[in-house]
């Protein structure tokens, strides 16, 4: 089935089944692999975009209800001044460390910060409590958003 | 200063000119491969006319950040800036390369010489080249910034420029080259930020998962839920008949768990379409022997045996049922703890091209040759027609020392005809993983009226066939406090196991840390002692303990020196609110030396929340990359608090009753503390950072508990429902 979807302000036609998660229509349709795959699960939070600028577990989103929704993906990030702000200082704090958890990591991140642009810790827990990281590079996730926000760490 | 453990310092420079006009640099890992290495294609370090300087990374990545730290090694001798230099990942050939393995904790401790030899070999050439060309003497220039000068003259010239003719020079003898004085280093020592931090941050395809081949199909592979049981009958149709789905075909089992286990592969367009054929799959299995497995059973087994003479000894000294039976006072304990599986972020995964006879593979891997030797075997190609390309991993934590993905995919793509990327989904991999074992150990200590422990012994019941210990379950001789006790007997007795299990990170210690420094802990307290001045009582003095230069030789000074560290940056003593309190713990494996102090609360429903963690590490005399040297050390501490707590994989009728996260809680943002880190600077050689952190923390948590509660654990993952007020 032919949907048209709009991934990082582009219009984009997929052929796929209207039940496939979102996480695998961009990876496995379109090629965009830097959404990622930890559980399929909603557990893991690997696979957060956004829709309309709400994060979302891609994996529990199937393609018919994305709708004409805008999507976001960490490929879309650095568009924005606040994406790029939380890219560079991810890389200022050296966050990662295998790396692979921190797409999902990001894109919750800049969730949070559109819509609280100076969260306390509570808020951070609250926003990013759904993502896992298995090196649990969680402080430095932490002081990194801080960081990005123009708070004190 | 004796050097505790002895790196061999063999190896050859080898060099010539890079097509183009460039100059590479490698080291040969012995003659034959210094004979062959000019037609090699991969090498350490190349430096080209434009003077665009790669330095080539030869080990797996998994987070360990060594694609980073080892590559600064090289530049800070070659005396580039950091900015300048260009990181590749090395192909898997251990001809070339010598050892490409993350494992062990090993690279730093074997390259932090020769690495910087590299890059001063390299350096080398290229002054000499500026000096022919000038005709001055060597001695009179200088190097810096990717630059040759000449001060007196003011001539100047890139490495770039020189390349050329450095790349007929003969490559210097490795063991002649002068290294920097320590005090002037300029990148090692320093914190850097990962090499590929950038395409992190972006989503640029970067691990093995993210790999895509023209004309590629994904596939899985459905095992049977018990472990080794495989297909007796499989509707191949009806999964064939399935949208999106190509092929599907059985797979039958070659070699053993960790080579090509079989099950039924089902190939389709994407992920999606062929996990969700799985639904529509009927097939029967034969189980085998493995559905005789089960957790309970396993306990009440452990039980039986610590009940009779121990099978096999594993270490013995003095008399201890001697010493055991003089003793003021004895002490008993029955420790135990369970499989973990290691669950990586990115679940197992690699992709498999056949074409003819030869074979490529681009696989998220920490130890790829013996991946290799298994496809070669499985599969009946030359080990020679396999290319492996090393991916980043999506984590590894020793997941990724087998290869079973590997062999898996390459048999796969051969039978399907197409090139194929097999991903596992999170339920195979908590399923179908290689596990830390489980154990149990039966302590009995003797202490005289001073706090010195006279005896002890441990029954250590573990699991293991026909005599021989499953992998990573062995305990080792020199495990502490064996030789620190005079009177000393370690012995083991095996369960039988079907299911595979390997090594996690810092293997058996991550267990053996909470097991021998919780009862030590007990020990300190049944003589009335400070626990701090008890474990620095059973050092005894500064000394080394062990032969010179052996890896398990334990040096008590480098224990004191980090145990001492910890208790000061916690105020240890400390007087602390009811249901606080302060635990301490040490551990030596993989060449480091470490101590924590926790500090933890624990409510009236028994919650426990861990307020701090102080570590004090020692891994010799300098930090490479201080930035991942930190991030690797909270990783543990953070991974051994959820190692410690919540986290245990069962089996029942063969089968892991476990399947995702959801039963598997990882640590969570809100589950980790902060944590203080000094490194304890001593003159030893360099050594890595990986593991090491990992096993003094799940006891000093449970140290902890009991300071606060007077409840002590000896299971995990700990039972807080024991601590209720
Ligand atoms: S992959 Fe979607 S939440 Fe884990
Ligand atoms: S950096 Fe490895 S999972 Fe987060």
């Amino acid at each position: 089935m032919a949907t048209e979807l709009m991934v990082n302000g582009k219009i984009m036609r997929v052929e796929a089944e209207p039940d496939m998660p979102l996480l695998w229509v961009l990876r496995d349709v379109l090629g965009m692999t830097g959404t990622k795959f930890g559980c399929g699960a909603a557990y893991c939070g690997a696979c957060t975009v956004h829709l309309d600028g709400a994060p979302v577990r891609a994996c529990q989103t199937p393609l018919e209800s994305v709708g004409k929704a805008r999507i976001t993906t960490i490929e879309g990030l650095a568009a924005t001044p606040l994406g790029r702000k939380l890219q560079d200082a991810w890389v200022t704090l050296d966050v990662p460390q295998c790396g692979y958890c921190q797409a999902g990591q990001l894109m919750s991140a800049a969730a949070l910060l559109a819509e609280t642009p100076k969260p306390g810790d509570a808020e951070i827990d609250a926003a990013m409590n759904g993502n896992l990281c298995r090196c649990a590079t969680y402080t430095r996730i932490k002081a990194a958003i801080k960081l990005a926000a123009g708070a004190k760490a | 200063m004796n050097a505790p453990f002895a790196v061999s310092r063999r190896g050859f420079l080898v060099a010539g000119a890079v097509a183009g006009g460039g100059l590479w640099l490698g080291l040969a890992p012995d003659a034959e491969a210094a004979a062959a290495a000019p037609a090699a294609l991969n090498h350490w370090v190349r430096i080209a006319p434009d003077n665009a300087i790669t330095i080539v990374s030869q080990n797996p990545e998994i987070g360990q950040g060594i694609k980073t730290s080892i590559p600064m090694l090289v530049a800070e001798e070659l005396d580039v800036d950091w900015s300048q230099v260009t990181i590749e990942q090395a192909l898997a050939d251990a001809k070339t390369y010598g050892r490409q393995v993350a494992g062990g904790s090993m690279a730093t401790t074997l390259q932090y010489d020769s690495m910087r030899r590299v890059g001063a070999g390299a350096r080398a050439m290229l002054v000499a080249a500026a000096a022919a060309g000038w005709g001055v003497d060597a001695a009179t220039l200088t190097t810096g910034s990717g630059m040759v000068r000449h001060a007196a003259s003011g001539r100047s010239a890139s490495y770039g420029s020189l390349a050329e003719a450095a790349a007929k020079l003969p490559a210097p003898d490795m063991k002649t080259l002068a290294l920097k004085n320590p005090k002037d280093f300029r990148i090692i020592g320093k914190p850097a930020t990962g090499v590929d931090n950038r395409k992190v941050v972006t989503g640029a395809p970067l691990f093995g998962i993210d790999v895509t081949l023209p004309g590629m199909k994904i596939a899985v592979l459905h095992k049977c839920p018990v472990i080794g049981g495989k297909v007796a009958s499989a509707d191949l149709a009806g999964v064939k008949a399935q949208k999106g789905v190509s092929d599907a075909f059985v797979v039958a089992p070659v070699g053993d768990l960790y080579a090509l286990a079989g099950g039924v592969a089902i190939i389709a367009d994407s992920f999606w379409a062929a996990n969700k054929a799985r639904d529509a799959l009927k097939v029967t299995w034969d189980e085998g022997a493995g559905t005789g497995q089960s957790t309970p059973g396993f306990v009440a087994e452990a039980a039986r045996l610590a009940g009779q003479k121990g099978q096999q000894t594993i270490f013995e000294a003095g008399d201890p049922a001697g010493a055991m039976a003089g003793a003021a006072k004895r002490v008993k304990a029955r420790y135990e703890y369970p499989f973990l599986a290691h669950s990586p972020l990115e679940p197992m995964n690699c992709t498999a091209r056949v074409t003819g006879s030869k074979v490529e593979i681009w696989a998220p891997t920490q130890n790829p040759e013996p991946g290799r030797k298994a496809v070669a075997e499985t599969l009946g190609v030359a080990e020679s027609d396999i290319t492996i390309h090393m991916m980043r991993c999506g984590g590894g934590f020793g997941r990724r020392l087998t290869n079973e993905y590997m062999v898996e995919a390459a048999w796969i793509a051969r039978a399907a005809g197409v090139p194929v990327k097999l991903v596992w989904s999170r339920e195979d991999d908590m399923t179908h993983g290689n596990l830390r074992p489980a154990g149990f150990h039966h302590l009995e200590a003797g202490l005289d009226d001073k706090g010195n422990v006279t005896a002890w012994t441990n029954h250590f019941v573990s699991f293991g066939n026909n005599g021989q210990f499953s992998r990573a379950a062995g305990l080792d001789a020199t495990q502490f406090p064996a030789r620190f006790v005079p009177n000393f007997r370690a012995e083991a007795s095996l369960l039988p196991l079907v299911t595979p299990t390997n090594f996690m990170r810092a293997p058996a210690n991550n267990a053996f840390g909470f097991v021998m420094q919780g009862f030590i802990d007990e020990l300190a307290h049944a003589s009335g002692m400070d626990p701090v001045a008890f474990r620095l009582q059973l050092l005894g003095p500064s000394r080394l303990v062990g032969e010179v230069g052996k890896r398990d030789s334990y040096d008590a000074g480098r224990a004191r020196g980090v145990l001492q560290t910890a208790a000061k940056m916690a105020g240890w003593g400390r007087k602390l609110p009811a249901r606080s309190g302060l635990g301490i713990a040490f551990h030596f494996s993989h060449l480091g030396y470490f101590a924590n102090v926790i500090e933890v609360s624990v409510a009236a429903s028994g919650d426990v929340k861990v307020h701090k963690v102080w570590v004090a590490g020692d891994v010799g005399r300098q930090i490479v990359n201080p930035s991942g040297a930190i991030n690797q050390v909270v990783g543990s501490v953070i991974d051994a608090l959820g190692g410690t707590m919540g986290l245990a994989i069962t089996l029942k009728n063969g089968v892991i009753e476990q399947s995702n996260f959801g039963d598997y809680p990882l640590p969570r943002m809100t589950d980790a503390p902060p944590v203080e880190v000094s490194f304890v600077l001593s003159d030893n050689d360099p050594t890595g950072m990986g593991e090491p952190a990992y096993p003094a923390v799940p006891p000093a948590l449970a140290n902890a508990i009991f300071a606060a509660t007077g409840v002590r654990l000896r299971t995990m993952p700990i039972d807080t429902a024991l601590l209720k007020a």
